[in-house]
């Protein structure tokens, strides 16, 4: 776009929007920098503390060192690791395998599947007939539930079934004249054609996991050794049931209640926080890939 | 290409190979036996974890028991959505739905665009970069931490607390006075969605035409005209898409984020449809009412979808599907 000549109006707009979305900034990163500032600041001046906080008030990194010696917080990490590399992985596997099918071109059974699979997009059995089925499934009280019944999400299926079939046709029948299998052909053609598209997918399958809460919560129940991180996090940061007692031991820093609560957020986003400027592009393609089907 | 190799063989074959579905499905799978086989864990997984559970829909109509199972519990027929229409919850439960969902359209759906057209204007790449990478992040933070944070600042020691008591003369957490649930709810949305909405208009503003804005300047039209006649219509379709897909789940309000932020003081305003549910099947154990309500709620999803599909076609020419 060229712009040969700006008046007036133009360059007070340009203005007000460089000023505007400056704000914008300041307001999605603020939130997340306080909580950053007051988990390095000294307990007593931050629970007597009230307003913007731009820098620590004071400094005591001791609420960390809490945080990581807590067992239920360490546990919690383990298994978040566990459902997040073993899910991910399952879930690459298995909706490759569904998008490659969905994919071949002289695949009559292609078409009536794709139907099946759309339907699930609009409707559902809802919540208790969904909680019966994984029940009856055997998953309850077992990390595998947080895994097996959403191991294909629908709308990923479709951004990569998008990409499959962006693949010239000419690669397959190649591969298929000198003799190649499916799976070879999957996993030797196809797969390492789309690697792009599957880093998107590992990324929205693995935030995905990371972040979830709501099936731990119904399926693990009383389980508390098996819970994920983010419902020890509900527990300690959004019920207060055990925040002072069991879960927080602060015997030897009883002073140091209200800074750990920061330091727990911030130790359960920084991998979030750390992988995520370098993964953005990444993120957006995905949007757009889907987009490209809407 | 296939269709036609078929139609063409089924011609020159005559009657002598009928070009039945089932020999046309079994020469498929001599051919394609392999695709077959990795369909199967595909198959099984979407009839097991998505359309049993659609079968589990009938518990809606029994007094589900233990022993009788899905399948065997006695049959009450519309009993239970009798009750649930007749209950004092169902208005509570409708107004409230209606009332976050409609401010979380109103005021919600409209900031994605807004951000877009604002980033759009931006020339300076770095900058633009910038903005987008930061205004996306809010997105990939845990339902459970944004809440913790909300619960932080609007107490009645934190940033936003304070600020709205001094105004209001109040003294507690504004999640505890039930007029604060809305705004709380509809606010944090816009903060933590309107980034991420903003990247499908701003792949669509890519797409409009350049050629139609040397044309506008040449005319003489300045960057508002042009955003006004180029921009925003370029950008129509996929405004509408949006919508609709968002009135499609007016109703659909998710439990999350409402079960991790309400407690029972402000039931009147915060409790809604999806939280009934949670609350009456899974901690009170009523599977059946619990589902019966879940089914009302899907329904009612479904007529607006394809109420807002219809509706978009009829006024704009096309829709969803």
């Amino acid at each position: 776009m060229m712009h040969i000549k700006r008046s007036r109006g133009e360059i007070l707009f340009n203005i007000i929007n460089y000023i505007v979305l400056t704000i914008v900034m300041v307001v999605c990163l603020y939130p997340i920098w306080h909580v950053l500032m007051a988990s390095i600041s000294d307990n007593v001046e931050i629970m007597r503390y009230q307003g913007i906080l731009v820098w620590p008030k004071g400094f005591d990194l001791g609420a960390y060192g809490v945080v990581m010696q807590n067992p239920a917080i360490v546990s919690g990490y383990i298994n978040t690791l566990f459902v997040v590399i073993v899910g991910s992985a399952l879930n690459i596997i298995m909706t490759s395998l569904a998008a490659y099918v969905l994919s071949r071109k002289n695949f009559i059974m292609g078409k009536p599947l794709m139907v099946m699979i759309v339907i699930t997009m609009y409707f559902g059995g809802g919540l208790i007939p969904f909680y019966f089925t994984v029940r009856d499934a055997g998953l309850d009280g077992s990390l595998w539930a947080l895994i097996v019944p959403r191991v294909i999400n629908t709308f990923y299926l479709i951004i990569l079934r998008t990409a499959f079939m962006s693949i010239p046709d000419s690669l397959e029948e190649a591969a298929r004249v000198d003799g190649a299998s499916h799976i070879r052909i999957l996993f030797n053609v196809v797969l390492p054609l789309s690697m792009p598209t599957i880093a998107v997918l590992i990324l929205y399958y693995g935030v995905g996991h990371w972040n979830e809460w709501f099936d731990a919560m119904i399926f693990l129940r009383t389980d508390r050794d098996k819970y994920p991180l983010q419902l020890i996090l509900r527990e300690i940061l959004l019920q207060n049931t055990m925040a002072d007692s069991t879960v927080i031991n602060t015997d030897n820093r009883p002073d140091i209640g209200e800074t750990v609560k920061y330091a727990l957020i911030i130790v359960s986003t920084i991998p979030i926080l750390c992988v995520y400027p370098f993964l953005q592009k990444y993120f957006v393609k995905g949007v757009m890939v889907g987009s490209v089907k809407e | 290409m296939k269709a036609k190799r078929m139609r063409a063989s089924a011609a020159t074959a005559g009657a002598l190979t009928k070009n039945t579905l089932r020999s046309r499905l079994r020469k498929d799978i001599t051919r394609n036996y392999e695709l077959y086989i990795l369909a199967i864990p595909v198959v099984l997984y979407y009839l097991y974890f998505c359309y049993k559970p659609m079968l589990g829909i009938y518990m809606a109509f029994t007094d589900y028991t233990a022993k009788g199972g899905i399948f065997g519990s006695p049959f009450v027929g519309l009993k239970h959505f009798k009750d649930f229409f007749g209950s004092m919850y169902f208005g509570r439960l409708l107004k409230n739905t209606l009332i976050i969902s409609g401010s979380s359209i109103l005021f919600g759906f409209p900031m994605p665009i807004i951000l877009a057209l604002l980033i759009n204007e931006v020339r300076n790449k770095y900058f633009r970069k910038t903005v987008q990478t930061i205004s996306y992040l809010p997105h990939f933070i845990s339902m459970v931490v944004i809440c913790s944070m909300i619960k932080t600042f609007v107490s009645d020691t934190g940033v936003v607390g304070m600020l709205v008591n001094s105004i209001t003369g109040g003294d507690s957490s504004l999640l505890n006075n039930p007029s604060y649930f809305v705004p709380i709810y509809v606010i944090s949305e816009i903060w933590q969605e309107a980034g991420w909405g903003s990247i499908i208009y701003l792949s669509a503003l890519m797409g409009v035409d350049q050629q139609l804005y040397e044309a506008a300047e040449i005319d003489g039209a300045g960057r508002w005209k042009q955003t006004l006649h180029i921009t925003i219509p370029g950008i129509a379709p996929t405004i509408v898409v949006m919508l609709i897909i968002k009135m499609g789940s007016i109703l659909g309000l998710g439990y999350e984020k409402i079960i991790l932020l309400y407690n029972e003081a402000i039931y009147n305003t915060s409790d809604v449809i999806s939280t009934f549910v949670y609350r009456k099947g899974l901690l009170e154990f009523d599977y059946s009412y619990s589902t019966a309500v879940g089914l009302f709620n899907s329904v009612v999803n479904m007529i607006f979808l394809f109420g807002s599909n219809w509706l978009s076609k009829r006024f704009q020419g096309s829709g969803l599907w």
